[in-house]
């Protein structure tokens, strides 16, 4: 066991764990943070996706004594009661069947929206490759990345209550 | 009489009204669920509608939420009878009560059809018992007033907010339930429309709460580990070696009862995280008795049910006409072909768990199990606890959480049969979690299959005779619903000359429901060898199919969940008119059509692709056409058929589990295939909504994909597909 101070949604916080133990683990089991999701465990299906440092990693296979940088998760995406332009747009095209992938799709989406403002059906493919929905909800999936990207405004955020901004 | 009733006597006069219909049900451990500050001084109207001064309408959902969209469609049509805005609706999971919701549970495409007349029931009352509210408190007949937008307005004008009346109104006596009427559907203002699921902010926030992220006060984490060749018995472990590893409280073998239903034999690990358990699992070392455990070995079933395809004969489950004869007389116009498919897993997104807890009682209170469960039938595992532990049915109490995907995977109780037991060893409550692996090799498969088809056609290339043989199955002599072979199944009925025989084997690998049971599998063959037929009558295909359907009729007069082909008729028109059927294709492509009835639906699809030189598959896009009746949410309804098609697509395209010694050879998703975006067609659907009753489009989007993608296949290369997955057949989907 060894001692690590990681920054998670913009708090610090102190742990105790195995060297070995995965961020994922980290997130749900010791800070309650399960929004993210345990999927395969291999980097395969995506549902642990969050953001290190605003790049997308599979925090199933990152130990925590691996971790360098600022952590973020789908509870942090936006802040307060504020939504991620996707959130809404998830909302809008309403996306979701069983939503247990649904963490780790939109973590994906909104890194690569960081880095493409106008993301292309190519761009999309390989962003969001390395995330399975087993109940099939690519088409909304797209259909909704595609409305983010058109709707954000300059902060890249919208109100939860209301309608999108223009 | 009705003035004497309760609030709970509506209820058990509803069921009886509705022939024993009512269903539903889930557990509201999303924190956001009940923060309802909003329902100080609301007024409950009956088990499934509370309204709150502020106006806000609370409705509960009883069934569980798989992804299916119950959540939202059932209060949707609560809603709309009551006259509700859907804007002042906030949905709760209800708890599981049998005395309030009847058997709460989701399977077979059957709650939307089971419920439909209860939720209509439900709002019409609330509704009647606001208009009495109204009609007291503004003094005028109730029969100038009108329940609309979340108010009651009267023919003068005058209107008062549910909210406003809400406290008078459950004042009002519970209407009886044969004096409600339903509204006009050419009044419906919610139902039919496009809603976005009631649970989709939670989602996309990470708030929602799935069975996996229950945590409990004390909770310690367990894994357990089971026999790899299904049904073994562990005799010995590395106990001291695992117990010392960081972070584990205990490890200790459960013998189990030997039923893959209940209690398996295994080795539960127990500690302080999940990281913890899943690492010390990777560090077992077991001994396994192996004498009573499945010895399948996926070549040696393929060896038998070819052999059975071979042999022919079965026993005959339906028969009209002479088929022999027919057969014999167009020998020179019969053909006949060998079909099969393999056993897949369901591979839910959120792996089976459990949280429980078992608590010693007193001599006189008996002991208590309180679990969380991601489950579609709550109901049955109070009866299992009782077999199982020993536990009385009324001390057990089960919260339903959401399920991270379903498609008939969580009907079982086996998961929560094992997280009680290590809970009872541990004195604590346990949150068990099966890691991916144990998820993909301890499933109930969908059945692998073989079937032997022949088909004669006569000198005007009419199809006239029909003889399909179904290998299929059982497990200790039972089939699992997806190795059963229907007098009614698509075209025995609709030939003069037909006959299905059946014929099975048994196996030791557990199967069980996977979406469209039987379905999706026979749909492959039917409508696949269909079209092998009209290709041999030089005919086009769409025509071929019409004329079997025939005149328009019930082919079961009397049973409205029987196939009527002019609905079927109908929706193969309408996908071959959206989809351009008959166009010219470039070379290379092609167009595929099937039809397939099941769940009392009526769906035809279309698909396009292409094919290159190197057999790789591109799937353009896909029409459906589906008549379920009305339609209560365009946009979950939608949802569903997309979904459907993109895992029947994915399924069929590379998905096949086997099995050696009994043990699974797939693991997890690095060596099972699963679709990605980029392969995902666009899909394009509509939906005749028919005067027919409601019914269900969870599943039946599914069964005609894969022949409609097979027949595009054959279109565009010549090439017949009688096997899935079409990875087997040298195809690769990009």
């Amino acid at each position: 066991m060894a001692n690590y101070t990681i920054k998670v949604n913009g708090a610090d916080h102190a742990v105790d764990a195995d060297p070995a133990m995965p961020l994922l683990w980290v997130l749900r089991d010791r800070l309650g943070l399960v929004g993210t999701k345990y999927g395969c465990g291999i980097a395969q299906c995506g549902a642990c996706t969050v953001h290190v440092n605003g790049h997308a990693v599979r925090s199933c296979v990152l130990p925590i004594s691996g971790v360098s940088g600022e952590v973020t998760t789908i509870e942090g995406l936006a802040p307060g009661n504020q939504l991620h332009p996707l959130q809404q747009a998830w909302i809008d095209e309403d996306v979701p069947q069983c939503g247990y992938c649904q963490s780790g799709q939109i973590m994906s989406a909104a890194a690569l929206l960081a880095a493409t403002r106008e993301p292309s059906d190519a761009d999309i493919d390989s962003a969001m490759a390395g995330n399975f929905c087993r109940c099939g909800t690519y088409i909304r999936i797209r259909a909704a990345i595609k409305r983010a990207a058109r709707s954000r405004d300059v902060s890249g955020l919208v109100e939860s209550s209301g309608e999108e901004q223009a | 009489m009705k003035t004497t009733m309760n609030r709970r006597g509506f209820l058990k006069a509803s069921a009886l009204a509705t022939g024993g219909m009512m269903l539903e049900f889930s557990l509201p451990l999303s924190a956001i669920g009940e923060e309802l500050g909003t329902l100080v001084g609301s007024g409950e109207l009956n088990a499934y509608v509370k309204i709150a001064s502020d106006g806000t309408i609370t409705i509960y959902s009883a069934n569980p939420e798989m992804g299916q969209g119950i959540k939202t469609a059932l209060p949707m049509i609560i809603a709309e009878e009551m006259g509700a805005r859907w804007e002042d609706v906030v949905v709760l999971q209800s708890p599981v009560d049998d005395s309030k919701y009847g058997r709460q549970g989701a399977g077979g495409s059957t709650t939307i059809p089971r419920s439909f007349d209860l939720m209509r029931q439900v709002g019409a009352s609330a509704r009647e018992m606001l208009i009495g509210a109204a009609a007291e408190s503004m003094e005028v007949p109730r029969g100038e007033l009108e329940a609309k937008d979340s108010k009651v307005t009267s023919t003068s004008g005058h209107s008062l907010t549910f909210g406003q009346l809400a406290s008078l109104a459950v004042k009002q006596p519970i209407p009886d339930p044969d004096t409600l009427k339903f509204k006009d559907p050419e009044d419906y203002t919610i139902i039919g429309t496009s809603v976005s699921g009631v649970d989709n902010l939670v989602i996309a926030t990470g708030m929602s709460r799935f069975g996996i992220d229950t945590s409990v006060p004390d909770m310690l984490y367990a894994v357990y580990h089971k026999c790899p060749a299904i049904g073994g018995k562990a005799v010995s472990f590395n106990e001291a070696e695992i117990k010392k590893l960081p972070g584990i409280v205990d490890a200790f073998i459960i013998d189990g009862n030997g039923d893959v239903n209940q209690l398996l034999s295994g080795v539960a690990i127990v500690g302080r995280d999940t990281w913890s358990v899943f690492a010390a699992k990777d560090a077992l070392k077991v001994k396994w008795d192996e004498s009573a455990a499945s010895k399948d070995d996926w070549d040696e079933i393929v060896r038998t049910g070819e052999r059975l395809q071979d042999k022919g004969g079965g026993n005959v489950i339906y028969r009209a006409g002479d088929v022999d004869l027919a057969l014999r007389r167009h020998t020179d116009r019969t053909i006949e072909a060998d079909y099969s498919y393999p056993f897949v897993a369901h591979l839910c997104m959120e792996p089976m768990n459990t949280t429980a807890h078992y608590k010693k009682g007193s001599a006189s209170t008996g002991d208590e199990i309180e679990a969380w469960v991601p489950t579609q039938a709550a109901y049955r595992i109070p009866s299992v606890m009782n077999d199982v532990f020993g536990v009385s049915e009324k001390n057990v109490t089960i919260h339903q959480t959401r399920l991270g995907g379903g498609f008939g995977r969580r009907g079982s109780a086996e998961f929560v049969c094992e997280a009680v037991a290590i809970s009872k060893r541990a004195g604590k409550p346990v949150k068990l979690t099966w890691t991916r692996p144990d998820d993909m090799q301890h499933d109930f498969y969908r059945v692998a299959g073989f079937q032997h088809v022949k088909g004669s056609l006569d000198k005007q290339g009419r199809l006239v005779a029909w003889d399909q043989h179904f290998i299929g199955m059982t497990r200790n002599g039972e089939g699992p619903s997806g190795s059963r072979f229907s007098p009614s199944e698509f075209p025995l009925l609709n030939l003069p000359n037909t006959r299905g025989t059946m014929s099975t084997f048994d196996i030791g690998t557990p199967c069980g429901p996977w979406r469209a049971p039987g379905s999706n599998t026979h749909a492959f063959v039917v409508q696949s060898f269909i079209h092998e037929l009209a290709t041999l009558a030089g005919r086009d295909h769409l025509e071929f199919l019409l004329e079997i359907m025939g005149e328009r009729r019930w082919l079961e007069p009397g049973n409205i969940r029987a196939l009527n082909t002019g609905r079927a008729i109908d929706v193969i028109k309408l996908v071959a008119e959206k989809a351009g059927w008959g166009r010219d294709m470039p070379e290379g492509s092609g167009l595929g059509l099937a039809f397939h009835f099941s769940h009392a639906a009526h769906v035809a699809e279309v698909a396009e692709v292409s094919v290159d030189t190197q057999k790789r598959l591109r799937v353009h896009k896909l029409w459906a056409v589906a008549d379920v009746g009305p339609i209560i949410n365009l946009s979950g309804a939608t949802s569903q058929v997309q979904g459907s098609i993109i895992d029947g697509l994915s399924t069929m395209a590379g998905q096949k589990i086997t099995m050696s010694g009994g043990r699974i050879e797939q693991h997890n998703l690095d060596d099972y295939n699963v679709m990605r975006i980029a392969q995902a067609p666009d899909v394009e659907v509509h939906f005749i909504q028919s005067d027919n009753r409601p019914t269900g489009i969870g599943e039946p989007g599914l069964p005609p994909l894969a022949p409609a993608v097979g027949n595009a296949i054959f279109a565009a290369t010549g090439v017949r597909v009688r096997t899935m997955p079409l990875t087997d057949l040298g195809y690769r989907l990009v």
